[in-house]
């Protein structure tokens, strides 16, 4: 006699054992440690630490053991251990101007104060295997210049001085938090640039290159890329000053985007602004392209329907957490809608067959 | 385990859900926005279901969880051994000694009754989404119980079928204002939502909860010519006979033979421990 499956419980415990053991792979292979990870897979980490909206690179390093290099499982488990996190307060607003940079280009300015400096980019290398490193993992010291005295100027307020690219308007209101809040649109700029930075990557590269291919054009130049390490800073109350309370790995991308103008008002270049937790320049460029397409509306430019200047549409969809449990719960039992369906369809079937007959 | 508050959710989050929960029981039928928090199951999953019982849970609370009907589903499993984990709450399968049901797809086959809280897992709240994408004008469109797109599907459905070919998800009208979606469960179902319990509806990547106080008016959308009709396959259960249950189809050799059983795994298995026996059952003792 059928007996309705019983036993899910057991099949469940018995999958997780089976899920640790092919974590760990062949146990004759030495075990990869979260040190390891952090330090060798620090792009990563970086991605991690970004998308998982929680800025810890040992963390993100043991999600990414734990989630067997899957990296949207590993950014979901960040997620989930965030959640349960207390919020103590909130930062200043760190200052990417003071920015210690390990890279900082320009696309616009051949030599600007500051100067071009490359920094750690896989942008010149050869895509060619390295066989040597498949036996031996060394690397020689890389020659050191003096760091720059003194901050690095944003390539932005040069053009700025003469009111060629748009100034934004400063606020201190506090922005808004979709981590706390619902997600309500019309969504404003802010909220919007705080779901791009959570994105993913994948998805906002997509975008970022459909308004290239004229899903929403826009032509962005790279008025600067800037990578490296900022203060964050946190206002104490008991101590009436603000000290530091550590430093994050950041990546900014300002784009200098086509002008607006009116018979009133002369043309400016307008900005597109991406801004990522680590080293993530493919994220932080998309994400700036992305921003200004979804600037169209407030820019006074026409709506061509592309997906790229849908707000609700991005928003809605640039999520790899939500994305991928909603697709993968197609995978959860439907027994009872397909019943459904089923018998449906038997009966549509069943009255056409009948008409046929008569 | 002590690691994580009582059923897991921050006292903070809680009476966040709480307030929105009050808020859906007051205007029943409407969506309520909530800042739905991230869980350690995926979205899609029963995070907004989760979300509710957390908020609702108290540690004296007997919870039963369903996926399908069934309490021995993998998800149920899954969710259920995550309240017994993180609130150390009692669990039974049996609907009649439960205080809050979570459920996935089904309403229990036994009816419910005062004091009792049904939780649905929704994942897609907005019962107009598939005939306008945007939330911004399906707000706007309840805003203006602006329904008749929806009857003219229905109509379509007529003209080109014969029928109203929605089977499970089939909308309803709460108290003659808002139109809802009572979550996938097959139409079957929808009679039995006019009911004594609570019922909350948790939309966790949606971030909506909507609800319905008991004996609230629940119509099944339809048209005076085309009665909304709760279907089910005309056969008994193969197992207990039940000729009023909802029925699971179930393939049994790859010669195309096949069984119905009860969706519902508790209602089947009380009404053979009371000796009700199907057909196969039946063959089966012979």
């Amino acid at each position: 006699m059928y007996v309705a499956v019983k036993g899910g419980e057991r099949a469940i415990e018995a999958a997780h054992a089976w899920l640790a053991e092919e974590r760990r792979g062949d146990v004759e292979v030495q075990e990869l440690s979260v040190a390891q990870i952090r330090e060798q897979m620090s792009l990563a980490v970086a991605r991690v630490m970004a998308e998982g909206s929680l800025y810890d690179p040992d963390l993100a390093a043991l999600a990414i053991k734990q989630a067997r290099g899957d990296l949207i499982e590993a950014i979901f488990l960040m997620r989930a251990y965030r959640t349960t996190l207390p919020r103590f307060g909130a930062s200043r607003p760190v200052e990417t101007g003071d920015m210690a940079c390990d890279r900082r280009i320009s696309a616009t300015f051949k030599d600007l104060p500051g100067g071009q400096v490359l920094g750690p980019t896989f942008d010149y290398t050869h895509r060619l295997l390295d066989f040597k490193l498949a036996a031996e993992g060394g690397a020689e010291p890389a020659p050191r210049a003096e760091p720059a005295p003194e901050a690095v100027p944003h390539v932005m307020g040069f053009l700025n001085q003469e009111g060629l690219i748009e100034t934004e308007a400063s606020s201190d209101a506090a922005p808004p938090d979709l981590t706390r809040e619902p997600l309500e649109l019309p969504a404003d700029r802010p909220l919007r640039l705080q779901a791009l930075a959570r994105g993913d990557e994948g998805f906002l590269l997509g975008l970022a290159y459909s308004t290239q291919r004229g899903y929403g054009r826009n032509h962005a130049f790279v008025g600067e890329l800037r990578l490296g390490t900022c203060a964050v800073e946190m206002d104490i109350p008991e101590l009436g000053f603000a000290i530091e309370i550590g430093e994050v790995e950041l990546t900014e991308c300002e784009t200098v985007n086509q002008f607006t103008g009116s018979k009133t008002e002369p043309p400016q270049f307008t900005r597109g602004y991406g801004l990522v937790f680590g080293r993530a320049e493919r994220k932080a460029i998309s994400m700036a392209l992305v921003d200004r397409a979804l600037r169209a509306e407030e820019l006074g430019e026409d709506l061509s329907g592309a997906p790229a200047q849908d707000t609700e549409f991005v928003l809605a969809h640039a999520d790899n957490i939500q994305a991928t449990g909603f697709l993968e719960h197609i995978k959860l039992p439907h027994y009872v809608d397909f019943q459904a369906e089923l018998e449906l369809v038997r009966k549509l079937r069943a009255g056409v067959t009948r008409e046929a007959a008569e | 385990m002590t690691d994580y508050n009582f059923a897991y959710l921050d006292e903070q989050t809680k009476r966040m859900i709480r307030r929105a929960i009050l808020k859906a029981l007051a205007v029943p039928g409407y969506q309520v926005p909530f800042a739905s928090r991230e869980m350690p199951m995926p979205y899609g999953w029963g995070t907004g279901g989760v979300q509710v019982s957390a908020a609702v849970l108290t540690p004296e609370d007997r919870m039963k969880v369903i996926d399908q009907g069934a309490d021995d589903t993998t998800n149920a499993v899954s969710i259920r051994q995550f309240f017994e984990k993180t609130a150390g709450v009692a669990t039974t399968t049996q609907t009649a000694e439960a205080s809050v049901i979570q459920t996935r797809h089904r309403i229990p086959e036994t009816p419910l009754t005062e004091g009792q809280i049904l939780v649905y897992q929704v994942p897609i709240p907005e019962p107009l989404r598939f005939l306008e994408p945007r939330e911004t004008e399906t707000r706007k469109m309840h805003a203006l119980e602006e329904y008749g797109l929806m009857h003219v599907r229905l109509y379509e459905d007529i003209a080109r079928h014969g029928h109203i070919a929605t089977s499970y998800a089939y909308p309803v009208r709460i108290e003659g204002r808002y139109v809802m979606d009572p979550s996938p469960i097959p139409k079957f179902d929808n009679p039995k939502m006019e009911m004594a319990a609570i019922q909350l509806f948790g939309a966790g990547r949606e971030q909506r909860i909507y609800a319905l106080p008991p004996h609230t008016k629940v119509v099944s959308l339809d048209f005076d010519d085309h009665p909304f009709e709760a279907s089910k396959p005309d056969v008994p259960c193969a197992l207990c006979g039940a000729v009023d249950a909802y029925l699971d189809e179930v393939i049994t050799d790859d010669a195309g033979g096949r069984m119905f059983v009860c969706s519902d795994t508790d209602h089947c298995e009380r009404r053979r421990a009371a000796g009700h026996r199907g057909p196969v059952a039946e063959e089966d003792a012979a």
